[in-house]
């Protein structure tokens, strides 16, 4: 494959350029607010150069994607990133989201946080951004692990920047739910080490390969994806180990939420989907009957996801819990195990990413509305005070629960398809069209409750400035794009997906 | 299954620490005891590699001479580096995140003083409930 020299070197540059500018941050000075816009600039230059990837392999005559080797070591023993369509595209949406949250949220750090911590919340944001693509892009479990860990100590601090007994409480309990699963996946990756003797994704594959067919080794191996799997799906908030994501994003700043929300869970995520396709194979996979587990917790964490929301009467935590049902519609598109399920699973990554971020922007929004209270009815009326968000709100809704035309039918319309080809079609329907309705019941009140022209006394109208309704307006925007024409992104990333093993 | 089991005691020992290091950080109600359990699990984790990348007979992975002189190249002279560089490379990543898990413990007991999560929350739905009582009573005066 010909390659240029700006597609060959995107996936190291732009994390060594988030890397740097972590480190430059703290010694920006701190007038006219310098250290945040350094940051959403270096964003944006990603956001350049991760389109021009997509741009470069989406046209490449044949896009089996590129390796590129880390340090001066070939490769069974050196370092490696990888890039393919289906990392490409996934870093252009992180890129993006993360861009938006930042800008759309610029006004209210200022009126949260002290200068000297927006410094410290730029460094973080950073930091995440370099780990969220790391993730992405690497090709070495070990990298990943030190860029898991990265990815925590950033998260928790970001939850906690804002220092509330609230966010430090959340921020804790986070910090002791992600160390868990860290903790296990350092323990997987060691007896996968120990197993196969690499580090690379590929070559541990052939290693593994060779190891099940003479069949003795089936315990250890089933230990390891055991371990990998939970420790990541702690991380992730899969079902049963997401009891910590409604405090840690419920009660932080509005940027946080955004980014907690949309972006830090689903970097965890994609290495569940590296870890399955690339170090371990599907047929491994479904041969130590992981998927079937994957695909229970999804339909679960659907399920119990929109219950634990209709119970909140805070909309933050209205919207963290549905962000809990929606991790579910990523493991359940996983645990049908075929391609065209993983297609679907990454193409609801890309919806989540875009749609939640806009709805923790528009929340904010709203309830500055109404003296910053996040209670549902305090919020009574506010859509006349602030069209924008709440046009938003109404937009991130609707995708929710699936109407079409909206971003979140594309992912629904996939997901169901893929199903069709799978024996678990009749579950997978059954849990989808159940949470469409349960999400319908959570949001479709909250939406009413924006439009109430009620007696509600606290209610002001602040002019919020130009950053926070473009940002809006460019989400709402990018919503209709996917979901209008999601057929050629669909198809992208199912062309992403076919190289990706 | 026992000679096995005598065979790798080094691994035996690793996953027993590492099963005592991952009650602790879930079961205790201290977060300094849950901390300690972090470091316990994850020196598990480190005893495991170390024990795996020994090979008894070989020599640490530095250049040796022989007698004559003679740089010895023979691969199966020295061990696999690798694992010590997972070790050190673990070390430094477990030492940072039990800084950042410290430093948010501390500001937890200046809070509230008390190092247990639980009865922080406690005091925390005491305060809110004292901070609505407030506001409620606030509003009362303003409608009356």
């Amino acid at each position: 494959m010909n390659l240029d020299f700006i597609a060959y070197n995107t996936p190291f540059i732009s994390i060594f350029l988030m890397m740097a500018a972590a480190i430059i941050t703290p010694i920006i000075p701190q007038e006219k607010r310098l250290p945040e816009k350094f940051s959403c600039l270096c964003i944006f230059i990603n956001i350049i150069l991760s389109g021009y990837l997509v741009y470069f392999l989406a046209t490449a005559p044949e896009n089996i994607g590129f390796n590129y080797p880390v340090g001066h070591f070939p490769a069974p023993w050196g370092n490696e990133l990888r890039a393919g369509l289906l990392e490409a595209v996934l870093a252009l949406i992180f890129c993006v989201a993360m861009f938006l949250s930042v800008t759309g949220n610029f006004y209210d750090t200022v009126n949260e946080i002290s200068a000297r911590r927006r410094q410290i919340l730029s460094v973080l944001i950073n930091l995440l951004t370099a780990a969220l693509l790391a993730l992405t892009y690497t090709n070495d479990i070990f990298t990943a692990y030190v860029f898991i860990e990265i990815n925590t100590i950033a998260a928790c601090a970001i939850v906690a920047v804002k220092e509330t007994g609230g966010t430090i409480r959340a921020a804790l309990r986070y910090m002791v739910m992600s160390l868990v699963g860290s903790g296990i996946i350092l323990l997987s990756i060691c007896l996968l080490y120990g197993l196969t003797g690499h580090l690379l994704m590929q070559y541990m594959r052939l290693k593994i390969s060779e190891l099940v067919k003479t069949g003795m080794y089936d315990l250890p191996l089933l230990v390891s994806v055991a371990f990998m799997t939970s420790g990541l799906a702690v991380k992730s908030a899969l079902y049963p180990f997401c009891f910590w994501l409604p405090d840690a994003h419920g009660n932080s700043i509005n940027v946080s939420s955004a980014i907690l929300s949309g972006l830090v869970l689903k970097g965890h995520i994609f290495l569940i989907i590296k870890v399955f396709f690339r170090v371990f194979g599907l047929d491994v996979i479904s041969a130590l009957r992981m998927d079937i587990v994957i695909f229970i917790l999804g339909c679960a964490a659907i399920i119990m996801g929109s219950v634990h929301a209709l119970k909140q009467s805070n909309i933050k935590r209205l919207i963290a819990w549905s962000s809990v049902a929606q991790v579910g519609y990523i493991f359940l598109g996983l645990g049908l195990n075929s391609e065209i399920g993983i297609a679907a699973a990454c193409l609801h990554i890309v919806v989540h990413s875009l749609i939640k971020p806009m709805l923790f922007t528009s929340a904010g929004g709203l309830s500055n509305m109404a003296g910053h209270n996040k209670n549902l009815h305090d919020l009574a009326g506010t859509f006349y005070l602030n069209k924008s968000a709440g046009t938003a709100f109404i937009v991130g809704a609707c995708s929710m629960i699936g109407i079409p035309a909206f971003a979140g039918f594309a992912s629904k319309f996939a997901l169901t398809a893929a199903s069709f080809e799978s024996n678990l079609m009749i579950f997978a329907v059954a849990a989808l069209g159940a949470s469409s309705l349960l999400n319908a019941l959570y949001y479709i009140p909250a939406v009413l409750v924006i439009f109430a022209r009620g007696k509600n006394n606290n209610l002001e109208k602040i002019k919020l400035p130009l950053s926070f309704h473009v940002s809006i307006w460019i989400f709402i925007a990018l919503n209709f794009l996917i979901g209008l024409a999601f057929i050629p992104l669909l198809n992208l990333i199912t062309k992403g997906v076919s190289v990706f093993g | 299954m026992f000679t096995k089991l005598l065979l790798n005691h080094y691994e035996a020992a690793a996953v027993i620490l590492s099963g005592i290091g991952l009650a602790n950080l879930l079961l205790q109600k201290n977060m300094i005891k849950k901390i300690i359990g972090l470091n316990i699990m994850d020196t598990a984790a480190y005893l495991f590699l170390a024990a795996k990348g020994w090979v008894a007979g070989r020599e640490a992975p530095i250049l040796l001479q022989d007698i004559n002189g003679e740089w010895i190249t023979r691969v199966d002279t020295y061990v696999n580096p690798v694992p010590a560089g997972l070790v050190l490379t673990g070390i430094v990543v477990s030492v940072s995140v039990t800084a950042v898990a410290l430093s948010l413990t501390l500001k937890l007991y200046e809070k509230y003083g008390t190092l247990n999560i639980d009865e922080a929350l406690l005091a925390m739905t005491e305060e809110q409930k004292i901070h609505e009582a407030i506001s409620e009573h606030a509003n009362e005066e303003i409608a009356i």
